[in-house]
């Protein structure tokens, strides 16, 4: 057997019980490869539940910078007797198996073609500590101080993390330290150190931050000059209403009454929260709602009416695996056109796909100026894979001389000078009519927002020529939003190809890995991702200018390439679905698989139709 | 026709109030309600409440669901914002609203099919969590604008126009009111307006929130014999608690009482809500009390109706959640954002 060697390129798997604090430890694990400079990505597969069940942290150390999640284990930690059969399954011939050795296991529990090392981590957990919650606390820190001699983490960026990590709790820090070293000092003293695998210092990190999706986008919502939250708790979403509810004490109480500039309601289900949402922004104020697919569903109703009475809103839909309940806590990208048209009746809404937490930041501040400008839902959509992992981005910009679009407000002294207010009156031809605050003049300004059908000047009407003259405008308003929201990102290949793929979100890294591992195979890919609905002219543009375009997703019903074909009149044939929908994050391998098979016959054919001439 | 504005021209002797306003800048659209409709009584003790009380129409919004209840706010407060939101939704746009803009007066009108069925939910919400509004329910046991099924608040043996008897048990939204935590709880009948005026007065003073369950027969599907949300039946079983006059902060007090049978009960706001007591030892600050009297007279097959209960000095939402008095919808990048340099320090911190 050859042992797998690899330096700074390799992916090492923790396989934990829920709830035996194990995070920490791991986080701690990743964090110090970043922090030696080698680019890693981690990612959390857990199961719906609190404790006991099954759940694993995949680190993929990669200095290339290939954040996409990435099949085969190099290094399984196998700290779970329950998946202990498929995690050592899971492990690439000539790779590792870490595991507690303190009790004897038959050899028919082991693989041949695979290097085993066992630590007795309960062993030295029960000689040294006698209360059983430290035992278990402990025992993860002690394989994190054994793995970092046996791939040569350096210890003393382990010791700052650790510093840094319990400041405040200072008696915590030598306790750590010392489990640290007791993992650290067992690995040095009876195994073979370092393996294979190695971490190597480098500087390919750069100046990125490690930061979760939802965690940034609630911050965007703060920097974003949102004051209203109504949400109610949903996973993968309810961790960026508490982002941004964090960030809202650090940023926005008033230092002298401790009054906050912020209300956060925990709604009584989604419906309720999206109601509040557009009654606060029917309101004046900036208001989102997080949630996911589950919520969408519920929300649909109200949608409708925020689209058609033209009230602004965010929504953050953080993807989950449906359908129903699906799978909770896996992800996918399968909202993408019950969020485009929601709701009953002729109805299309905006959506942003950020690819990663640096644009759940910018998106999810852009997403109040959006909402406002177009008087309209904004949806940004996000999914589990970015929302709860932390992932290296660039580091987070706000330019202060940045002011809110607050869109087009009739004021006070407008009214009062006379000008013609029709709330639902497109005065300039982009579709986007100006509304009033309520409360803004004593006697103009005034008018009733409704569901049902109603003239420019806000009446109800049930006129066919009315109605249709209002969903044209929106129509009209459609087409402006364009031009608004992000414009897509084309990345050209090294050498000209008829050959494109259309992508968004978090397929992002895995389909730039792909592209290269194309590109090496003869096959170059240009890129384009999409980054909004309505699409930008662009992605037309893109398409026609390449023979074969792939439109490469996560979810079974190629939901992007549907809208694309729907809303740009493109041919069918054109746009080859390139699909991933287990709930997994999408990998390079699987990307450039499918387009290979797709691709192969065609370039064998054209080889020896060349070979023939 | 719902846009069927009003003529412009109104009685030169008609009297304004003290912002120089007439009745008349307090109404709306000409309603589309049938002819004789409990809801067009309702809309116009609301008109003339905000008239007395000087309050400035372009300072409230109006808030509304779906149904026949839900249409009113068209027909009066013509100067005021409306909303129409979606079946039962109302109260949840409405908190929205509060959060956004805490200077605004709000009022909710609502159905019994609006909150008591499809709303529930919304309904019981709202009142747990204290916002400062009106709610107010046009209750007439039945749905109009579908042709006369049973809503939720049907008495369990009230007969339907077309012969049917309710099995149900009915939802009684004052009961629910009481419990959930409402901070002014009043029932009162779109017949009776002397009662009905004062009872709305008090509640858009109230700095809490206000709900008032409003009999109104529905004179379409709903006042025959056997129905007992019939203008008839509601007559003879009506069992008034308490009269009650509002006196304004501002307001000069001129009338005098007996003693022993008026009790007043001042509002946060200095207003006093005076009570001519009609039964008995009533009291009514006192919520279990309350509860436990409505549920007796219930029994008795009586309708109580009055100020059932009331908090002077209640707490709301934004009291709950320490929100700046100024509304939130005002502030600006200087207020919201925290800017460049904080950022840089949390980017240093995600390294």
């Amino acid at each position: 057997m050859q042992p797998i060697t690899s330096t700074n390129d390799f992916v090492v798997k923790f396989a934990n019980v829920n709830g035996s604090g194990s995070a920490s430890a791991n986080q701690l694990f990743a964090k110090s490869i970043i922090r030696m400079g080698v680019p890693v990505a981690p990612r959390n597969i857990f199961p719906s539940n609190i404790q006991g069940l099954p759940t694993w942290y995949e680190v993929r150390v990669s200095e290339a910078g290939w954040m996409g999640a990435r099949a085969g284990v190099d290094l399984m930690v196998a700290m779970n007797p329950q998946t202990w059969t498929q995690d050592v399954a899971s492990i690439l011939p000539g790779g590792y198996l870490f595991y507690d050795s303190s009790k004897p296991m038959p050899k028919s529990k082991f693989r041949d073609d695979v290097n085993v090392i066992g630590v007795p981590l309960t062993e030295i957990c029960n000689r040294t500590y006698t209360d059983p919650r430290q035992r278990q606390l402990f025992k993860n820190i002690i394989y994190v101080g054994a793995l970092s001699a046996l791939l040569d983490i350096e210890i003393g960026v382990l010791e700052t993390l650790i510093g840094e990590q319990f400041k405040g709790k200072d008696k915590l820090i030598q306790p750590n330290i010392h489990a640290l070293h007791l993992g650290r000092d067992y690995a040095l003293a009876n195994l073979t150190c370092p393996l294979g695998l190695k971490v190597r210092r480098s500087d390919r990190v750069g100046d990125r931050i490690s930061i979760e999706g939802n965690a940034a986008a609630g911050l965007g919502a703060v920097y974003g000059g949102a004051t209203v939250c109504a949400w109610y708790p949903i996973t993968p979403s309810t961790s960026l209403a508490e982002a941004f509810t964090k960030y809202c004490q650090k940023f926005r109480v008033d230092p002298e009454t401790g009054e906050n500039k912020f209300a956060i309601v925990q709604a009584e289900d989604e419906l309720a929260s999206i109601g509040m949402v557009i009654g606060a922004a029917w309101n004046g104020s900036r208001a989102f709602t997080a949630t996911s697919g589950p919520g969408i569903s519920l929300m649909q109703e109200f949608l409708g009416l925020a689209y058609f009475a033209e009230v602004p809103a965010v929504i953050f839909d953080v993807q989950r695996t449906g359908p129903s309940t699906g799978m909770p806590t896996r992800s996918q990208q399968c909202d993408v056109m019950s969020c485009a048209y929601a709701s009953h009746g002729d109805t299309k809404h905006v959506l942003l796909f950020p690819e990663d937490p640096h644009e759940c930041f910018t998106m999810g501040a852009q997403a109040f100026d959006l909402a406002d400008r177009l008087q309209t839902p904004i949806f940004v959509l996000l999914d589990l894979d970015i929302g709860m992992n932390e992932r290296l981005c660039a580091p987070l910009q706000w330019d202060d001389s940045r002011q809110y679009d607050r869109g087009k407000i009739m004021t006070y002294e407008a009214l009062e000078a006379g000008k013609d207010f029709g709330r639902y009156l497109d005065v300039d031809g982009d579709g986007i009519p100006y509304r009033t605050y309520p409360g803004t003049h004593p006697s103009r300004g005034a008018f009733f927002t409704r569901g049902s059908s109603k003239d420019r000047y806000a009446k109800y009407t049930e006129d066919a020529a009315a109605y249709r003259d209002n969903m044209d405008r929106l129509l009209v308003k459609f087409e402006t939003a364009k031009e608004l929201v992000p414009h897509p990102v084309e990345k050209k290949a090294k050498t000209a190809t008829s050959v494109g793929a259309i992508y968004y979100g978090s397929t992002s890294p895995a389909m730039g890995e792909a592209a290269h591992l194309l590109g090496e195979d003869g096959i170059p890919v240009d890129l384009m991702r999409v980054r909004g609905f309505p699409f930008h002219d662009d992605v037309v543009a893109f398409i026609e200018a390449h023979d074969q375009v792939f439109v490469v997703e996560q979810n079974r019903d190629a939901q992007l390439r549907g809208l694309i074909i729907n809303e740009c009149g493109i041919d069918p044939a054109k746009l080859v679905p390139v699909l991933h929908y287990d709930g997994t994050p999408v990998t390079a391998t699987a990307i450039a698989g499918q387009i290979t098979a797709r691709l192969r016959p065609s370039i064998q054919q054209r080889l020896k139709k060349e070979a023939v001439a | 026709m719902t846009y069927l504005a009003k003529p412009k021209l109104h009685h030169p002797s008609l009297q304004p109030n003290k912002l120089g306003f007439t009745r008349r800048d307090y109404e709306g659209s000409i309603s589309t309600l049938c002819a004789g409709c409990g809801h067009d009584s309702i809309s116009a003790a609301l008109i003339q409440a905000c008239y007395q009380l000087d309050l400035p129409p372009h300072r409230i919004a109006k808030l509304s669901g779906i149904g026949c209840s839900s249409k009113t706010p068209t027909y009066f407060l013509g100067a005021s914002h409306g909303f129409n939101s979606v079946h039962g939704r109302m109260p949840s746009v409405l908190t929205g609203a509060n959060l956004a803009n805490r200077d605004l007066i709000y009022l909710g009108v609502s159905g019994d099919g609006d909150s008591a069925s499809i709303g529930l939910g919304q309904f019981a919400h709202l009142m747990r969590r204290g916002v400062n509004m009106l709610y107010i329910v046009e209750n007439n046991g039945v749905y109009g604008l579908t042709k006369g099924q049973f809503s939720a608040t049907s008495d369990r043996g009230s007969k339907s126009k077309k012969g049917v008897v309710n099995t149900d048990e009915a939802i009684d939204m004052v009961a629910l009111a009481l419990q959930l935590g409402a901070t002014y709880v009043g029932r009162s009948f779109s017949g009776d307006k002397t009662q009905l005026v004062p009872l709305i007065e008090g509640a858009l003073l109230h700095k809490g929130t206000a709900f008032i369950d409003c009999i109104s027969p529905c004179v379409a599907f709903n006042n025959h014999a056997g129905s007992t949300k019939s203008f008839d039946y509601v007559r003879e079983h009506n069992e008034a608690v308490n009269f009650l006059d509002v006196i304004t902060p501002r307001a000069e007090i001129t009338a005098e009482y007996a003693p022993g049978t008026v009790e007043e009960v001042v509002q946060h706001d200095g207003s006093v809500l005076r009570l001519r007591k009609l039964a008995g030892d009533y009291h009514v600050n006192d919520r279990l009390a309350a509860q436990r009297f409505l549920q007796e007279h219930q029994a008795d097959g009586e309708i109580v109706t009055g100020l059932i209960y009331v908090d002077p000095d209640p707490e709301d939402l934004h009291a709950h959640i320490k929100t700046v008095p100024t509304p939130l919808q005002k502030l600006a990048e200087r207020d919201l954002c925290p800017g460049s340099a904080a950022l840089h320090k949390l980017n240093a911190g995600l390294r």
